[in-house]
């Protein structure tokens, strides 16, 4: 008993005060700001390894960048990623960042389905699906629930079975073999529901795009409202990319 | 006999020609009478098309003369072989792996189940018979925030008597992707995606076979970082592990201490490459992150913090009576079992089998670096003190390479291109247990074959094994204190 005390006591205060405004410490590569000079541009866009890289403008797609680095260290005159890390919006194209621009990665107010910010903006309960995920997305949504990040302060928490969720968080790139599956949960959410998707993987496919061994299918079918950017998306994108969609600021 | 062997160091690579070609029926005998030596295991067991027909590649690690035993058989596709399995049964899962891909039989296998190319609406699963009986099926879709698999459990009242584990869902196809995709990121990308909770791991392996099939020879400053990142990795894992094992045992504070203490090790790593999981740290033939003095002040100042507070957790768990009463005696895997399914990693370690490639193969800067955590008990408890032990051994390992630490000159490198007609072996010891990557290149130097092992590829059976005669709610326990990897088995 007295053990436990001590050793809560000397844990300190661990939580994040407002993630709404925390930065990730040190080096985050977070939403790229490409600079207009000129450069090959074939030779850039040639260097992405999952297609992310558009030209004329010279573009980089957030829901197709792996974050790997490899643009900024062989152009670092061209691209810089930043520490920011809301990247998240559930607007597809809002995730294609240009030549030139440097403004913060927006929700589109207009584009959210007014049931959503009606219903779920006291509490939120989702059900996490990993079609193909390779482990790094879950293991960051775990850590939103830790008492750093504390996701559940906000009344956002994991539900265990579809039936207490609001909707269906997909990670992964929704291999063949989980396609069925992933119907299945999101049926089995009660309506209204929603569709996030977390990690570049369940947004583009990622590396595995175009694989014959993914069925993504299921987006053809569904709305999607949120799209969260990262390989995995860092904790801070998660939180914030939620709560802006279901709150007002 | 020795005529028959190639024997290849770690991260060695060699002409296809060189590897010796038997006749099927010598193949599997020289493959049984090799695997009853204790200290030798099967590495990798592949397959890959070689002509008109197919070439099966046998690697057995030999862990007391520290090579591995390489030698190849070729076949005609469709071919109807002896199972080797029935005699060797760790070797089960690669039969019918092999099966699966290439459609080669073999005869007298035990249990030809399907590995990844699972269709659940037509898969009939084992069953057994008798009124005291009921069936519990659990997933694809898990309680938690978890990666798929189906869990079919056979129970007599509360006590499971068997546990069918089918895997697949995350097939997304890695290994055919290897040799599709033909630039170097691409590769890099899709090895770190093997599992990305092992990325370094994963992408070291990889570094070693990619460098090792250029003939170039990294600095040391190169595997300094690796090595320095590796341990940071498993300090991670383990230390989240213990958090979901408090968890599972409702234990809170020690979930909430150990959730928490993960947090400046990734965040370090964030520090370091700007990924929290390592994502971008290895890299063929160069370190892309430079490691500075400042880093280095900032780490060793995280891990006397983190130190402080992991070990007062660690005293209290390992003294708790209603922790301990859950995890002693929990879900036992025997060392008769291990040695049989040919476990590696934590789930070998921890039922008395000394397995670990850092040892027994050397790589990176592991050369004299690690004595081997071996506990004998073989349950929850032994998972969990090994995991606190190894956190331990990372921090002397870490804090040993800071004291030591490389000019780096954070230049990109070429390992160049690889040879043609050669095979390349690189083995590294991941938190979870050993990682085993192969390649062979064609006659232009292109990759034609490329094989991936994931620890879990041998230790799912381990967890089928040791919940048996357990009561299901121990279910929970039991499969976090080995956590597995899904998408590192399914690829």
């Amino acid at each position: 008993m007295f053990d436990n005390l001590k050793i809560f006591f000397h844990q300190g205060k661990q939580f994040i005060p407002d993630v709404r405004t925390a930065k990730a410490p040190g080096v985050f590569r977070g939403r790229p700001v490409i600079s207009t000079e000129k450069v090959d541009e074939q030779a850039f866009a040639d260097l992405c390894p999952s297609g992310a890289i558009g030209t004329a403008p010279v573009s980089i797609d957030l829901g197709k960048c792996l974050f790997c680095g490899e643009c900024e260290r062989c152009f670092p005159q061209k691209v810089h990623f930043t520490d920011d890390t809301h990247l998240a919006t559930n607007v597809r194209e809002r995730l294609i960042i240009r030549e030139g621009e440097d403004k913060p990665i927006e929700i589109d107010k207009d584009a959210i389905r007014p049931e959503i910010r009606k219903i779920f903006r006291h509490s939120l309960k989702l059900r996490q699906v990993s079609a193909g995920g390779d482990g790094s997305c879950e293991a960051e949504l775990n850590a939103t629930g830790n008492v750093q990040f504390d996701l559940g302060r906000y009344g956002i928490e994991f539900a265990a079975s579809p039936r207490h969720a609001d909707g269906v968080l997909v990670t992964g790139p929704i291999s063949a073999n989980m396609a069925k599956a992933l119907e299945l949960t999101y049926e089995a959410c009660p309506e209204p529901r929603i569709i996030v998707l977390d990690g570049t993987d369940a947004i583009s496919g990622g590396m595995y795009a175009g694989s014959s061994d993914l069925d993504r299918s299921f987006l053809d079918n569904h709305q999607v409202d949120l799209y969260i950017p990262g390989n995995p998306a860092h904790p801070l994108t998660v939180i914030n990319g939620v709560l802006d969609l279901t709150r007002k600021k | 006999m020795d005529n028959n062997i190639l024997h290849i160091n770690n991260g060695g690579c060699v002409k296809v020609a060189d590897i010796p070609v038997l006749a099927y029926d010598s193949f599997r005998t020289l493959t049984i009478e090799l695997m009853g030596d204790k200290a030798r295991h099967c590495a990798s067991y592949f397959a890959y098309p070689c002509g008109d027909g197919l070439r099966l590649m046998m690697c057995i690690a030999d862990d007391n003369a520290h090579d591995i035993l390489v030698f190849a058989c070729d076949v005609e596709k469709g071919a109807k072989l002896e199972s080797a399995a029935k005699d060797i049964l760790a070797l089960e899962r690669y039969e019918r792996e092999i099966h699966e891909n290439w459609g080669l039989e073999f005869e007298g296998h035990p249990w030809y189940k399907p590995v990844r190319n699972f269709f659940p609406d037509k898969y009939e699963f084992f069953k057994m018979e008798g009124e005291e009986l009921h069936e519990v099926g659990v997933g694809p879709v898990h309680a938690g925030v978890i990666e798929p698999g189906h869990f079919r459990f056979i129970c007599n009242g509360e006590d499971v008597l068997h546990l069918e584990i089918q895997l697949g869902w995350q097939h997304r196809g890695t290994e055919r992707l290897m040799l599709e995709k033909k630039r170097l990121i691409e590769r890099v990308l899709l090895a770190e995606g093997v599992a990305g909770d092992t990325a370094v791991s994963h992408s070291t392996a990889f570094a070693g076979v990619w460098e090792s099939l250029c003939g170039y020879t990294p600095d040391k400053s190169v595997l300094w970082a690796r090595t320095l990142a590796a341990e940071l990795e498993r300090m991670a894992n383990h230390t989240g592990d213990l958090g979901a094992i408090c968890g599972d045992v409702a234990y809170q504070l020690g979930a909430a201490v150990y959730g928490r203490l993960r947090t400046p090790i990734v965040n370090f790593s964030q520090r370091w490459c700007g990924n929290r999981l390592g994502k971008g740290n290895v890299r063929p033939a160069y370190a892309p992150y430079a490691f500075t003095e400042e880093l280095r002040q900032q780490l060793l100042s995280d891990l006397a913090a983190y130190e402080r507070d992991f070990l007062e957790m660690c005293d209290k768990v390992q003294h708790f009576p209603s922790v301990l009463s859950r995890l002693e005696r929990t879900g036992v895997v025997s060392k008769e079992q291990a040695e049989s399914i040919g476990a590696v990693g934590m789930a070998a370690k921890c039922a008395g089998v000394s397995r670990d490639i850092r040892a027994s193969h050397p790589y990176g800067l592991y050369a004299g670096l690690v004595e081997p955590v071996v506990k004998t008990t073989g349950d929850v408890l032994a998972r969990t003190e090994l995991r606190i032990d190894e956190v331990k051994q990372s921090l002397r390992i870490v804090r040993a390479l800071l004291e030591d630490m490389p000019e780096f000159d954070g230049k990109m490198q070429s390992a160049g291109t690889p040879k043609a007609d050669s095979f390349a072996i690189s083995l590294t010891e991941g938190w979870r247990g050993e990682i085993c990557h192969c390649a062979v290149t064609d006659a232009e130097g292109e990759l034609a074959a490329y094989k991936i092992k994931d620890p879990s590829f041998h230790n799912w059976m381990a967890l089928a094994l040791a919940v048996r005669g357990n009561e299901i709610s121990d279910f929970p326990i039991c499969n976090k204190s080995f956590n597995l990897s899904y998408c590192g088995h399914d690829l």
